[in-house]
């Protein structure tokens, strides 16, 4: 099963006027590109790839909110990263 | 709302509600924030409960809370890509009451103890991001969610791995990458009847199997399966320190894990029902961070309590524990009307003269024994070529069980093998 499709289980209530997580899209360092291969293989929610132009693909909208790429990132290629605003994102009915 | 609380907790899941409950049941006026629409829509675990810190707070806690199933049987399992060498411990042993552990599903439960907390007299504020902590002379002296100022004499930091308020106030620096693991889970729903069948349980019982070896790809990590009611939990634990390392992402060493020869058929027929993320801290004490200052005590996940020894993972009972000491810390607190660094350094003593420190010291050493390859690799190979000697009869003469044994763990070496076996017992 894709990862799109186990994402359609998860109960979501996406802000869409406000991104919680805000990435630099193009112009990677040979520094930032390793941070980004970690972060591409790690999101449990498989939400950062790479197009074909090097350029990154990147959509909030199915995040779990573990903050797996902020501690990877380490201050570099997540220009900024908040928790959504209160009500809004993932609700877990399970957990 | 009240201008001034006596004491506010960030965080809603156990040990939010822990605190806030503690706090209540005496009369203070407390504040629990929680930034999910409900206390536990935005927690998940493994994940089991070790019940003993709760059952001291709820005495047959487990009677009225919505707990899933109570573990009676456990199972560790190191893999290769093609089999599984298993440890099986089933007893009603593992059943005594504040003795026991529980399978949870953390939307429910969380729930159900941040009522306790509200019946008790907290009040709970629900889908209320913190944006940051009031901060004035150095001390914390409340929270501001959006436009809404609110104080307290102290705030509790129950908000979780991700603290970004911890690391606000400088309590703690950037999360370093080889203290945390991601976690990530899928929820697959069968019939009870099925579960109680597949994992030889009886009614309530269920069982909790960790997996060590290919399921991480020669990373640390490993896997697990907790049986709820009506429902399997199936995921993985993966370190960040070594992420990249396979060519697999995390995603996909989930979907290989469901595809394994003892994974396929435990799931086969289940209905996916819920995916979720986490991440887990696994630094160990050496990782704990500050835990108190002026206005300010961190609990739970947020300060680092959770001890992963490879074949069982705490936290939960951690955190419980934690909020409960934190809760008292702050009630010795008020009788002073002190609740300066020096005032809560109370806190920080409860807790290192309790279960919570002396475990996390216990095994210390195990977080970086943990970050040996060998374990993930070499070592499952070995046990299952060792028992592939042992059960498969070919025709060929046989060799005796030690010249068996003496080749395959020539193959790892024996200066690893001991210098490992050494570390790893001194590491527990």
């Amino acid at each position: 099963m894709s990862i799109e499709e186990k994402l359609g289980f998860n109960k979501f209530y996406v802000d869409e006027s406000n991104a919680h997580i805000i990435v630099k899209k193009s112009d990677f360092t040979d520094e930032e590109l390793v941070i980004l291969n970690k972060i591409i293989k790690a999101c449990p929610a498989g939400l950062y790839s790479l197009n074909e132009d090097g350029t990154l693909r990147f959509d909030y909208a199915g995040c779990l909110e573990c903050g797996t790429c902020r501690i990877l990132a380490q201050g570099k290629v997540i220009e900024d990263w908040k928790y959504p605003q209160g009500t809004f994102g993932v609700e877990f009915r399970y957990g | 709302m009240a201008d001034k609380f006596d004491c506010i907790i960030v965080g809603g899941g156990v040990a939010g509600s822990t605190a806030g409950y503690m706090l209540a049941r005496v009369g203070l006026e407390v504040l629990i924030v929680e930034r999910g629409n409900f206390s536990g829509a935005k927690n998940m675990t493994g994940g089991r409960l070790y019940s003993h810190s709760l059952e001291s707070i709820f005495p047959d806690f487990a009677q009225s809370a919505p707990v899933e199933r109570k573990v009676t049987r456990e199972k560790v399992s190191f893999m290769t890509q093609d089999s599984a060498v298993t440890m099986d411990f089933q007893s009603d042993r593992l059943g005594f009451q504040s003795k026991d552990s529980y399978v949870v599903l953390r939307s429910q439960f969380d729930r159900w103890l941040a009522d306790q907390a509200e019946e008790a007299g907290a009040m709970v504020a629900s889908g209320i991001l913190v944006d940051e902590l009031l901060v004035r002379d150095g001390r914390v002296v409340g929270i501001k969610a959006g436009e809404d100022e609110m104080e307290a004499d102290v705030v509790i930091l129950a908000d979780g791995v991700n603290s970004l308020l911890a690391q606000q106030i400088g309590m703690r620096n950037e999360i370093d990458p080889h203290h945390v693991a991601v976690g990530a889970k899928e929820v697959i729903e069968l019939p009870p009847s099925v579960i109680e069948d597949r994992f030889n349980l009886n009614g309530d019982e269920g069982a909790a199997w960790l997996f060590a070896g290919a399921c991480s790809d020669g990373m640390m990590g490993g896997g697990y399966l907790y049986t709820n009611k009506e429902s399997i939990s199936l995921g993985l634990v993966i370190g960040l320190g070594g992420i990249g390392k396979s060519e697999y992402t995390v995603p996909e060493l989930l979907e290989n894990f469901k595809q394994h020869p003892i994974i396929k058929p435990l799931i086969k027929g289940g209905k996916l029902v819920e995916y979720s993320g986490h991440v887990v801290p696994e630094g160990g004490y050496n990782a704990i961070p500050k835990l108190f200052g002026d206005g300010v005590m961190v609990v739970g996940d947020a300060a680092g309590l959770v001890i992963n020894t490879g074949y069982m993972v705490r936290g939960m009972d951690l955190a419980i524990a934690s909020a409960e000491m934190a809760a008292r810390a702050f009630i010795e607190a008020k009788e002073r009307n002190d609740f300066s660094a020096d005032s809560l350094f109370c806190y920080q003593k409860k807790l290192e003269q309790s279960f919570v420190i002396r475990d996390m010291k216990l095994y210390k050493d195990f977080p970086a024994f943990m970050e040996n390859p060998r374990i993930f690799n070499e070592y499952p190979e070995l046990a299952a070529g060792l028992l592939t000697d042992l059960f498969r009869i070919d025709g060929v003469p046989n060799k005796s069980l030690k010249s068996k044994a003496f080749s395959a763990l020539k193959k790892v070496g024996l200066v690893n093998l001991t210098r490992d076996a050494w570390k790893g017992v001194n590491a527990l």
